[in-house]
């Protein structure tokens, strides 16, 4: 196993991408830094610059004007850079795929790795998702 | 000698959700004029929304904004009802408790968010913490109500699709119960604390006049004097059936914004108490299938202001028209005269008081007129508003 990759398990930073979001996927991402879920606890820091950070949260549907953006934050991040995409929007476009500004998916700009649908998702499921990922890059 | 700077904040930043783009023109510290970008957050919700059915409307509405998700689909609806004939002639009057019930649980939870993000960008990340913990009994009590925690789904054209159940309102008097409380412990901390009054008295001022001007809605108008409530001044719901207070400030500045939310907090929990004592038994829903043509406005008190709805139907089963206004965009305009004249730390919290749907609100940055260099981004932004406060409490000898 790549050397670090396996570091990168111990402690992810997070860096939070809206992608023209409704905010819901947001609140909930910054609600697990919060005393109930408390993600700290496991290592989880949301970080300010996304050169800081081992993971993109991605939430929304990318428009024209954020999916240039999204491809130069993924190109900042220092490598290797898992992308989980949070809720239903980043998954698939939802009822925002006959949108004329929504030209494509996340995936189809840059590589995710996790996908965490719902809508949105409770922050149970972001700790869920999160800790298969970290199952996953560990080649449980 | 002036040393004339441009700050660019935005679009991408780790505390609001919302990408939105500020560009600061600085003369060495002081703010002279701001650029307001937006357009990040832009998914064309009114040109879709002519495609689907009036039936799926709020549906979509609902996810314009994830923290007021309860005031633009009854919005919507009230518009709809107004091409019916008044939402008091149609909808079932239980269906009118749950939806005031509902938008009132809203206002609570979106207030506290507003504090607790106030808190951290001074530089109170406890007040952060704190607020956001006494938000999440609020977000079970929407889980019990709707099956979700966000997004709560409730309106619909004719009534609402979930019912308070009896045996779940001893659960939500005893949440409103143990929030009181929560907000007294606020209401002290912030009328006390010295670093605060220090910190956001006399900031980000926004006169009367100005506010009228720049036709600001909302706690921001009330803050600054300007005696404006959509729930008191055309009531829907059954807001004209309870008792409640409108809550103005004359300063306009940070900590009237501030203090009117906080004070708001127990207007809505009274309205709420009133309401599930009140509640009659019956139907929620009227059943309602095809829409006549005609065209009708919808407005509600959203957290943040006026939210408006405009629907033209022409008889078919679509609307062929629908415009929305929310109340961020006429706030995060009154910027433009609030925020000049202020120090850079300053104007983190002047832009943030407006609480405009900021997550989705884009980065500032500081640009270096004669370079073009980016000097801050919004993340020093934040940092520089910390340590101003740090700063305060030393001059006052407070070390906590």
């Amino acid at each position: 196993m790549n050397v670090k990759l396996k570091a990168l398990t111990k402690s992810i930073w997070v860096f939070h991408a809206a992608c023209s979001p409704c905010n819901n996927c947001d609140i909930e991402i910054l609600d697990l830094l919060t005393p109930r879920f408390d993600i700290e606890r496991l290592g989880m820091v949301l970080v300010g610059s996304v050169r800081h950070a081992d993971a993109l949260l991605v939430t929304g549907v990318p428009n024209y004007k954020t999916k240039e953006r999204l491809k130069i934050l993924y190109e900042q991040a220092p490598k290797p850079c898992v992308v989980i995409a949070i809720g239903n929007c980043s998954c698939g476009r939802v009822m925002f795929r006959d949108s004329y500004n929504s030209p494509c998916t996340v995936d189809e700009v840059i590589p995710v790795d996790v996908y965490i649908p719902g809508c949105p998702p409770k922050p149970e499921a972001m700790i869920a998702g999160v800790a298969k990922l970290i199952n996953k890059l560990k080649g449980k | 000698m002036s040393h004339k700077v441009i700050v660019p904040i935005g679009p991408y930043h780790p505390l609001q959700e919302e990408p939105e783009f500020f560009r600061l023109h600085v003369d060495g510290e002081k703010v002279t004029d701001i650029d307001i970008i937006i357009g990040y957050m832009h998914r064309g919700i009114e040109e879709l929304s002519e495609h689907k059915h009036f039936h799926q409307v709020p549906y979509l509405v609902e996810r314009i904004c994830g923290i007021c998700s309860s005031s633009h689909p009854y919005a919507y609806v009230l518009a709809i009802e107004d091409i019916l004939g008044g939402e008091a002639n149609v909808v079932p009057e239980r269906a009118l408790y749950i939806r005031t019930i509902v938008d009132e649980l809203q206002r609570l939870h979106s207030h506290l968010l507003w504090l607790g993000l106030a808190g951290h960008f001074i530089g109170y990340n406890t007040v952060w913490m704190w607020a956001w913990r006494y938000r999440e009994p609020l977000l079970d009590l929407f889980e019990m109500i709707t099956g979700n925690r966000n997004h709560y789904g409730i309106s619909k054209i004719g009534g609402v699709i979930h019912d308070i159940k009896d045996e779940d309102i001893p659960a939500i008097k005893k949440a409103m119960d143990d929030l009181v409380p929560a907000a007294n412990m606020f209401k002290g901390a912030v009328m006390d604390d010295p670093v605060i009054h220090a910190r956001l008295k006399g900031v980000g001022i926004l006169t009367k006049q100005q506010a009228i001007d720049w036709c600001t809605v909302g706690p921001t108008a009330r803050a600054s004097g300007v005696d404006i409530d959509v729930r008191r001044d055309d009531p829907y719901g059954v807001f004209d059936k309870v008792k409640w207070n409108v809550i103005v400030e004359k300063e306009g500045d940070v900590f009237a914004k501030a203090v009117v939310r906080i004070l708001e907090l127990y207007e809505s929990v009274g309205i709420i108490r009133q309401c599930l004592d009140k509640m009659p038994k019956g139907p929620i829903d009227a059943d309602i299938k095809d829409i006549p043509p005609g065209e009708g406005i919808g407005h509600v008190e959203a957290p943040r202001g006026e939210c408006f709805h405009y629907v033209r139907s022409d008889g078919t089963n679509r609307p062929v028209r629908h415009k929305i206004r929310a109340p961020s965009y006429v706030n995060i305009a009154s910027n433009k005269v609030a925020a000049v004249g202020q120090t850079i730390s300053d104007t983190t919290i002047t832009l943030a008081a407006v609480d405009p749907c900021y997550c989705c609100t884009e980065r500032v940055a500081v640009l270096d007129k004669k370079t073009d260099k980016q000097v801050l981004n919004g993340w020093d932004l934040i940092k520089l508003s910390q340590e101003k406060t740090e700063k305060i409490k030393k001059r006052m000898g407070i070390n906590v």
